[in-house]
């Protein structure tokens, strides 16, 4: 499914002359261009979705990016930047006519700095190793993905990657300052500062999003923030997912920001209690966790009204973690939740609508619904405090038709999301995964306005193509069958 | 995954198992960010979820060169990508097979094979390999340094003298291949523990290596008679009502405990290599049962305070998933644990990668070792014999390193400690 990226005009690529150019550039040992190299390299984490390259590199230095990009831009050869390749909609998915290039190999962190509480990173850094140097400082980077122990600072910003403490630190953008890095025609560009504003328009907040379409970033400076003195956790069971779902309503409406605000079905804590074992009571059918940082007074208080919030919205049971190496359990149970899953399906979709959170309950219905429709399981894992749902659709890739049945489930999903006030996605990015629904998403001028954009970074269209913002034609098919059916 | 298995391979056991394995994995990549090879060099290839993806092509029919069989030589088969793994991919069983596969359809030529058959077949074998350690001292300064780093220094401590006393409880040990040679005094400070524990260790002459050398040079067939061979030896034991096997090498421990696995499909041995394989146990769970029996003969010793840097082997941590008891036991043996920064990474020993991939293993045993001796440690303790040679090799002559007493093995640190003679504020409160 997907081998080909019908939104990317077509190119025409030697690899021959392809591999004999980038030859000049890089050592053998990190240029491929063999089937049998360039396969484990078809796809990032949504396996769904596959397409080999023509070749990939692994440059080490800025000037071998640089002299890339460069040999490319002047032979009209399309580049798909790549980092962990941990993404889910398939932004690093690469390009079949193109090359595909890692950035792995810039690991280096090239400066924590305590007094201005900033890192300065290079893309292929994972995001738990920021958190992890700056520790010494008492500092942390807050954005924190639940795949933060192997996602890479360069994907994070591509993707603007939240986490289950973005509901009270931010996204990736807002825990950015500066990013470098080159465009496809090899300039270098500098976008944001160390300071936090800067003069002109804030192209800051476009690379954060951007998806790999608008420039190879090659250094990023990051915000780190203060360890807060006392973190807590409640776990909150439900006997219903309906129930959970307007709990989480009722905490904001009480005012409470929590640190984290997540929930599990049944089905997602029935995955991970085998992995973490922290134990989560498996009989509830929906657990809640909220959390509260702070000094130890302002968690003290919090805590206690975030209980009261919960018990009068029909908690079953309230836990409160009661010293840190619980309450990191308590966490790395939803951390894992996605790969958790992979231990009672051998595949799944997990989808990245966001809706508003008055709307959770009857989400989560829906959902249900569709369980029986499409003949699917669906585990349900989601940042609850901001409405972003993750719905893991599980499915067996053998089975013929599972996959296609599965894709239709997501896309209800995502239409339904937008239907009830929301978006298609919340940090995942689109990627190729839900291009479709970028056609729901948005009218034709809004998305030509997206297309200029992007001309205005990369006027060939190399960089990406064929990812996150849909063709006319592919909106125009879309609205086609979408008023047939109404 | 989605997986088509080819014709050649789908109907028989290992393609059973492997697709079995295959289908676990989601590719979320969480296991590249805890490999060490991934973290040196970067390339997708190079960890885990790459080599799942190489295996997987292999096992599908797909092209099969030297191209893939790099990737897999240079995994150290430490397992740290199982222990990161949430969805319980059983990594190191697909890297077997898929290892298997491409040797032959691979084979090695010229100087390589050489070096591997001649590892197969010295190293578990006392008699060829110790008189070898000999004379590769003597011509160490002419050796390939590769090689030469392998020669320990100084074999570790000279054995303390064992226990003679018959006991009614018995547990079984193994003796292993190269550990007799190059640090005899490890085995010999177990059976002291024991015999304070009021329990005696037996070495059954007739049992060799544990197979593992063998099997991971995927040399699964010779590697699987090893195996007959131990449990032909230890089976009369067994049958006496020997407690334990007893591991003092974490490598071997995390080997024998898949004795039943391994043999699953040999009908004679299955059943005893499952029961060889559930008595079989490191020192530290051994030693931690007994824990009730220890605390008081430490009690009156002097608190150590020796400052140790504990490496925790990856047979041991990922491998056999034994966690913090090492470090539990030299506690409460009263010495301080420095702290150690990645202490789930590997060392580079990795059985024989030390030698057959030495630049990498050489980058990660200097990276290993800076995170040792971070925390200023007086000794570093281990509790593997590879690790313990490996990481000696790296600190150098004794003289370039005065503030290292070196690598032991912390069973021996904690015989020291159980005979250390007395204090006289200790014995005062005796008094």
């Amino acid at each position: 499914m997907g081998d080909r990226l019908p939104d990317s005009p077509d190119f025409a690529t030697d690899r021959a002359a392809l591999l004999a150019g980038l030859g000049r550039i890089l050592p053998a040992s990190r240029l491929y261009g063999e089937l049998e190299d360039l396969k484990p390299y078809e796809c990032d984490g949504l396996t769904a979705y596959r397409n080999l390259p023509l070749a990939v590199a692994l440059p080490e230095t800025e000037a071998e990016v640089q002299s890339i990009l460069k040999f490319c831009s002047a032979n009209q050869v399309p580049v798909v930047p790549r980092g962990a390749a941990t993404g889910l909609s398939g932004g690093a998915m690469p390009h079949h006519q193109g090359l595909l290039l890692s950035l792995a190999k810039f690991k280096k962190i090239l400066k924590v700095n305590p007094v201005a509480r900033t890192a300065l990173v290079q893309p292929g850094v994972r995001n738990l190793a920021v958190s992890e140097a700056a520790a010494p400082y008492n500092l942390y980077y807050a954005p924190d993905p639940s795949s933060q122990i192997a996602c890479t600072i360069g994907g994070n910003v591509s993707e603007n990657s939240g986490g289950v403490h973005c509901l009270k630190y931010g996204l990736t953008v807002h825990n950015v300052l500066q990013v470098r890095g080159y465009t496809m025609e090899g300039e270098p560009v500098t976008i944001g500062s160390a300071g936090l504003d800067a003069a002109g328009l804030d192209l800051l907040a476009v690379m954060n999003g951007s998806e790999g379409m608008l420039t190879v970033i090659t250094e990023v400076l990051v915000k780190l923030t203060p360890k807060p003195q006392v973190a807590k956790v409640v776990l909150a069971y439900f006997d219903s997912v309906t129930k959970a779902g307007n709990a989480v309503a009722d905490v904001i409406a009480a005012g409470i920001i929590p640190a984290g605000l997540e929930m599990m079905d049944k089905a997602a804590t029935h995955a991970v209690e085998p992995y973490v074992q922290a134990g989560y009571d498996l009989e509830a059918e929906a657990v809640l966790l909220c959390e509260s940082d702070g000094t130890p007074e302002e968690v003290e208080e919090e805590i206690a009204a975030m209980r009261a919030v919960l018990e009068k919205s029909g908690a079953t049971s309230l836990r409160v973690s009661a010293n840190e190496a619980e309450r990191l359990r308590f966490w790395a149970g939803r951390k894992a939740a996605f790969p958790a899953v992979g231990r009672i399906t051998p595949d799944y979709l997990c989808m990245d609508g966001t809706i508003p959170r008055k709307n959770l309950a009857k989400m989560l219905l829906a959902i249900a619904d569709m369980e029986k429709k499409y003949g699917l399981r669906c585990a349900n894992v989601f940042h609850a405090g901001d409405g972003n749902l993750h719905p893991l659709i599980m499915y067996d890739a053998n089975q013929p038709g599972e996959l296609e049945r599965a894709t239709a489930f997501g896309a209800e999903i995502l239409e339904l999301s937008v239907a009830l006030g929301g978006s298609i996605t919340g940090e995942h990015g689109v990627g190729v995964e839900k291009i479709t629904q970028m056609c729901a998403q948005f009218t034709p001028e809004e998305l030509a306005l997206f297309h200029g954009l992007k001309a205005a970074f990369d006027p060939a269209g190399l960089l990406n193509p064929g990812k996150a913002v849909p063709t006319p034609a592919r909106c125009r098919e879309y609205r086609q069958i979408r008023g047939e059916q109404a | 995954m989605q997986t088509q298995l080819a014709d050649f391979i789908k109907d028989t056991p290992e393609g059973r198992e492997a697709d079995a394995i295959l289908r676990t994995c989601v590719h979320c990549g969480f296991c590249t960010a805890t490999c060490p090879t991934y973290q040196l060099l970067g390339d997708e290839l190079d960890g885990p979820r790459g080599r799942i993806y190489l295996i997987k092509q292999v096992l599908e029919g797909g092209p099969v060169t030297e191209r893939t069989r790099l990737h897999l030589d240079r995994c150290l088969t430490c397992r740290s990508c199982e222990t990161t793994c949430p969805s319980g991919v059983k990594y190191h069983r697909l890297l077997d097979i898929g290892r298997q596969v491409v040797e032959e359809n691979v084979p090695r030529g010229g100087l390589e094979a050489l070096t591997r058959l001649a590892l197969k077949e010295v190293l578990p074998r006392p008699w060829l390999f110790n008189p070898a350690v000999a004379v590769g001292k003597v011509l160490k300064p002419f050796l390939p340094s590769a090689l030469g780093d392998k020669i320990p220094e100084a074999a570790g401590a000279p054995a303390k003298p064992r226990p003679t006393a018959v006991r009614q409880r018995k547990v079984l040990a193994l003796a292993g291949c190269v550990q007799p040679g190059l640090a005899p005094n490890i085995n010999a400070a177990a059976a002291r523990v024991l015999d304070r524990l009021g329990i005696q260790m037996i070495e059954e002459e007739k049992a060799g290596c544990c197979g593992a050398l063998r099997f991971h040079l995927n040399a699964q067939e010779a590697a699987l008679d090893d195996m007959r061979r131990n449990i032909d030896a230890w089976w009369p034991h067994v049958e006496a009502g020997a407690e334990a096997i007893l591991m003092t090498a974490s490598g071997c421990g995390a080997h024998v405990k898949e004795y039943g696995l391994l043999l699953k499909d040999d009908p004679l041995y299955a059943a005893k290599a499952a029961r060889i394989a559930d008595l079989t146990q490191d020192a530290a769970e051994l030693v931690m049962a007994q824990k009730d029996a220890l605390l008081p003969l430490l009690a009156h010793r002097p608190a150590a305070g020796r400052k140790v840097a504990f490496h925790s082997p990856c047979t041991l941590q990922h491998g056999q998933k034994i966690r913090g008891v090492v470090e539990e036991l030299l506690e409460a043996a009263g010495f301080t644990l420095t702290p150690v920064a990645d202490s789930h990474l590997c060392c580079g020993s990795a059985g024989t990668y030390s030698i057959l991939q030495p630049v990498l293993s050489k980058q990660l045993r200097d990276n290993k070792l800076s995170a040792l001796t971070a925390g200023l440690p007086e000794v570093i303790a281990t509790a593997n014999i590879g690790c313990l040679t490996h990481l000696q090799s790296g600190l150098g002559s004794p003289s370039s390193r005065p503030s290292i007493a070196g690598v032991r093995h912390w069973i021996e640190l904690l015989e020291d400690q159980l005979t250390a003679p007395e204090t006289d504020s200790a014995a005062g409160t005796v008094a």
